[in-house]
């Protein structure tokens, strides 16, 4: 993570302490199984519906729990009644703010801390109590039946108004969070030295993430030991917070995540939900099941915060970018969570560029805090430039494809001491991108529409992603059994990128034995080995290095025990398919299974450790995404045709799910720039108005375009790790609103700088257009 | 949320055996699902409270299920939470994402937005009832070839979804097909796989094989 921010919550984590760089394998010159398409190795389990998620979890005595949530966005609790809730046949507890088993901090950062359960609410959706009843259903009424009254208190909501000063104060000192900056050369010089100055404002609006299993956890205890069932993308995580929050031992804290439906952020840690499943447990002597409605993920699970935006840039004739000069002003909610973090990194880094200022501003407002969103600050610094570089390219005469070549740096202008990539296919992934979508065709194709109501556009965008390229720690155990087949203990969550998956092709690349024989253990404090939440685009990297480490290990005493039953030296033995013979003496040779020393101890244990990062290197991802749109010029509606990513991530390591992850991430994408808005009641109430899937649109079957073309762009680098892989989820989300954008700014002449472009506000424009025509 | 201060008595009302649905406050879920209970019968059976039970026999998966349920209680609580199949997910619990997709006779429907009583004496199949024993159905071999999921929350939705059409169309078009599973969300973006997990499914089938 770069310098102060904690955007993955790895602040505080215990990090166990990395190894030094050791002897580091070579890389693998060619391979068998990795780079393959290969179906998941849990693919059975999930697809039967034998794969238990958190939320699937049902146990003996199981009480079903539900927070009662402050419908104010701001609001002092005077007073709580329990008293007909309590009385409820199968309501088993009640928990406020007065109960005493609710006297727990709560870290809403590692700077900012509160109770469980606060006195002043400071946004909607923030939890006042708390029940245990025998069903959902009495759980609920249960949560009617509490009456609260509550002093309303003034709100504000609206964070391009929250510096105003009469605004209402989220804290005492007031709205302001924190205001960053960066320079880098001489903007003013810069836009001088520039033949075409252009100036824009955009704006993203607030995404949630709506994973499609709900946020929640099954708690239980046994003595002094407590097992959590959560649905998260990092378990240690969720141990390391639950228990500092109860005060327990992390020895007697196990969380258990084998299966997750989906978090893009929004579970890297644990909510309060978890600690109150827990304490309603205790209280209850009995398991609870606590799992939010959809609704409440709305208010309390964080979002990808909005932020207005405003780029000025400076290019030459010729495309050379001479200055970037941007600002923005956004919102993490009503708690410090990085409203603004990293929305300016791509105008710093993206391009090169001698003259960069960037002031990023970050207020409260009353509303639920920010949690990471799939690549945090990057769609939305992508949609400003991106679309900034089409305009550019159109002032100057270029191609979209042309400008940006022209800019294309080969070491991190933003870093201190510019330290160079391991490896960098930002060119290559536009020129194979423009090549394989056919661009030059399909725009000038695209223009021959310009008359008819029905018009084409194509467009595209391009991106980086600031991390990427994983790092330490990640402890590995591989145990091969005595008939061949292997045991792969991780503590990483598959949150469905396909983790394991990658992780048993590697072993199996190394010890050539089918990636099925592979039993995998994941995901379970009480049994797995340390690792940090999945998230960053970070997993396979920093995983896969440490499992082809455990692979080796367990290799290398393979090795030595053949050694011994062929009495031959190691360095003359090689691995062949379940079998370790001579190079030179072709009688040599001995099954795995036959090996005197592995039948004698039954397995043998590999274990495997991520090793460094290079020093004074960057590893990051690129991609360029190309599109085309219809976009019907009477009624503002946009059909997405088509949509082709070329991605640099290094190593492909499976590519049946990397290409799954590209899909994936263009249709986020599409929702970002199509249909996904937060809407607050700004005058009357402060609530959220579209707290439910029917009024917060995300795509569906119909929005996405039939076909999404994956063109990897494979360069392994070898710097980077000992798999040569790098992070794919986060990069390919990033440039696709902004390629839409451009797409259908090609077809219409219009430039929608505010998402969602969705037909009212299309239209709208269109109208404009045609009367100012 | 928006009701939480109404009275308790509110809340411990009578409802009707049948008509249990009008005049009660049983939570959004319920509630939607009134438009689809003729008013007619609303008035002429007993009261009872919601707290009390009634016998139900559900048909899943070819097996008969007697439990007491009450009224208010959805199919798909009762299916995960009573009965323990947990291949069908709750996504929202108010039909906006298909995550609980059953084949009630056949047609794929929203187990969150049927209850419990109005789906005895059909017959339901949940994702566990297109396995034969512990063999997959051609439509999650289909999606395991096709990787047409990712975290797989969803997926058991998007199956059912995808079996409901391939019985009613065996040979749908890409048309019919997008349109066949647009009742159901998929946050994680793998619809495009999903297309190809079920021409997939279809050409397996018209090769010869059933479900």
């Amino acid at each position: 993570m770069e310098g102060k921010k904690d955007i993955y919550y790895l602040h505080g984590l215990a990090v166990p302490e990395t190894p030094a760089a050791g002897n580091a394998p070579e890389p693998w010159k060619e391979t068998r199984v990795v780079g393959t398409r290969q179906p998941r190795v849990d693919g059975y389990e999930r697809l039967s519906g034998s794969a238990i998620y958190p939320s699937d979890v049902v146990l003996p005595g199981m009480l079903y729990g539900a927070v009662l949530r402050c419908p104010h966005p701001h609001a002092e609790i005077e007073d709580i009644d329990t008293s007909a809730a309590e009385k409820i046949p199968g309501v088993r507890a009640v928990l406020t703010g007065r109960s005493p088993d609710a006297e727990v901090l709560w870290r809403e950062d590692q700077d900012y801390q509160t109770l469980l359960f606060n006195r002043i609410c400071r946004f909607e959706g923030e939890a006042v109590a708390a029940v245990a009843a025998d069903t959902p259903y009495i759980a609920s009424d249960a949560l009617r039946a509490i009456r609260v009254e509550y002093k309303v208190l003034p709100f504000t909501v609206n964070e391009r108004r929250a510096l105003e000063p009469d605004a209402p104060k989220v804290h005492s000192h007031g709205n302001r969070a924190s205001v960053t900056h960066y320079a880098r050369g001489d903007v003013f010089k810069g836009l001088e030295q520039a033949d075409v100055v252009h100036e824009e404002s955009y704006r993203t609006q607030c995404e949630i993430h709506t994973p499609m299993e709900l946020h929640g956890c099954a708690a239980r205890w046994e003595g002094d030991s407590l097992t959590i069932w959560e649905s998260t993308q990092g378990v240690y995580a969720v141990q390391e917070k639950a228990a500092r929050a109860l005060g327990m031992p992390l020895s007697r804290v196990r969380v258990i995540g084998h299966y997750m439906g989906g978090g893009f952020g929004s579970k890297l840690k644990p909510g309060k939900y978890t600690i109150i499943a827990a304490l309603l447990a205790r209280m209850t002597a009995r398991p609870v099941k606590l799992f939010l409605t959809r609704e409440e993920t709305y208010l309390v699970t964080g979002n990808r915060p909005p932020v207005d935006m405003r780029l000025k840039a400076g290019v030459k004739k010729d495309g050379t970018l001479t200055a970037l000069d941007f600002s923005c002003v956004g919102t993490g909610g009503a708690f410090p969570s990085g409203g603004t973090a990293l929305v300016d990194w791509l105008i710093r880094d993206l391009y090169t560029c001698p003259n960069v200022r960037t002031e990023s501003t970050d207020v409260f407002i009353h509303a639920g805090p920010a949690r990471p969103f799939r690549a945090p600050g990057h769609p939305q610094g992508s949609w400003a430039l991106e679309q900034m570089m089409d305009a550019l390219a159109e002032k100057t005469g270029l191609d979209p494809v042309e400008i940006r070549l022209k800019n294309i740096p080969l070491y991190s202008q933003a870093r201190e001491g510019n330290p160079p990539y391991t490896t960098t296919g930002l060119k290559e992934c536009i020129v194979r991108g423009a090549r394989e979508f056919d661009w030059k065709r399909a725009r000038a194709q695209a223009e021959k529409t310009r008359n008819h109501t029905i018009r084409r556009g194509v467009g595209m965008a391009c991106a980086l992603w600031f991390v990427g390229g994983g790092r330490p720690p990640s402890t590995i155990v591989l145990k091969l059994f005595s008939d061949g087949s292997a045991n792969l203990n991780m503590g990483a969550s598959d949150i469905g990128t396909g983790t394991k998956t990658v992780m048993a092709m590697v072993v199996a690349e190394e010890l050539r034995i089918s990636p099925h024989m592979i039993q995998i253990e994941n995901a379970d404090t009480g049994t797995t080995q340390f690792a940090t939440p999945s998230g960053g685009s970070k997993t396979v990297p920093t995983e896969a290095p440490a499992v082809r480490d455990a692979a080796l290990q367990v290799k290398r005493q393979l090795l030595e025990m053949a050694a011994k039953d062929l009495e031959a030296p190691v360095s003359e033995l090689k691995f062949d398919i379940d079998a370790i013979f001579s190079k030179t003496d072709s009688g040599k040779r001995i099954k795995l299974t036959d090996l005197t020393d592995l039948k004698k101890g039954g397995v043998v244990v590999g274990i495997g450790r991520r090793g460094p990062n290079p020093e004074h290197k960057v590893v990051n991802p690129f991609v360029a995404q190309f599109c085309e749109v219809q976009v019907n010029m009477k009624t503002g509606e946009v059909g997405i045709l088509r949509f082709l990513s070329a991605n640099e991530s290094g190593r492909v390591m499976d590519r049946l799910t990397f290409d799954g992850q590209v899909a994936g991430g263009i249709t986020m994408g599409i929702g970002l720039a199509m249909t996904e808005i937060r809407v607050l009641d700004e005058r009357a109430t402060g609530k959220m108005l579209n707290r439910n899937w029917h009024d917060y649109k995300l795509p569906t079957a119909l929005d996405v375009p039939p076909v999404i073309v994956s063109a990897p762009v494979e360069m392994p680098d070898d710097e980077a790790n000992t798999t040569g892989a790098k992070g794919l989820g986060e990069p390919v989300t990033i440039p696709t609103a902004g390629a839409v954008a451009n797409a259908i700014h090609h077809a219409t002449g219009i430039r929608m700088t505010e998402s969602p472009m969705d037909p009212t506000r299309l239209l709208a424009r269109l109208v404009q257009a045609t009367k100012e025509g | 949320m928006g009701k939480q201060n109404d009275q308790p008595d509110s809340v411990r009302q009578g409802i009707t055996r049948r008509g249990f649905i009008t005049g009660v406050d049983v939570g959004a879920a319920a509630l939607t699902v009134s438009t689809c209970v003729s008013a007619s019968r609303v008035e002429e059976h007993e009261l009872i409270s919601s707290g009390e039970t009634v016998k139900v026999t559900l048909n899943i998966n070819s097996r008969k299920h007697t439990l007491l349920v009450e009224p208010r209680w959805t199919l798909l609580f009762v299916i995960r939470e009573r009965l323990g199949i947990t291949g069908t997910k709750e996504g929202c619990g108010r039909g906006e994402c298909g995550a609980c997709t059953v084949l009630i006779d056949e047609i794929p429907r929203y187990a969150c937005m049927t209850l419990a009583l109005e789906a005895e004496g059909h017959e339901i199949t949940t994702l566990e009832g297109l396995m034969d024993g512990e063999r997959l159905g051609t439509v999650q071999e289909a999606f395991i070839a096709e990787d047409a999921y990712q975290c797989g929350y969803c997926t058991p939705g998007q199956i059912m979804a995808v079996e409901g059409l391939l019985r009613k169309i065996p040979e749908p078009s890409p048309e019919e097909i997008r349109r066949g599973v647009s009742g159901n969300l998929c946050r994680c973006g793998a619809y495009t796989h999903i297309f190809k997990a079920a021409e997939r499914a279809s050409r397996d089938r018209s090769k010869g094989g059933s479900s």
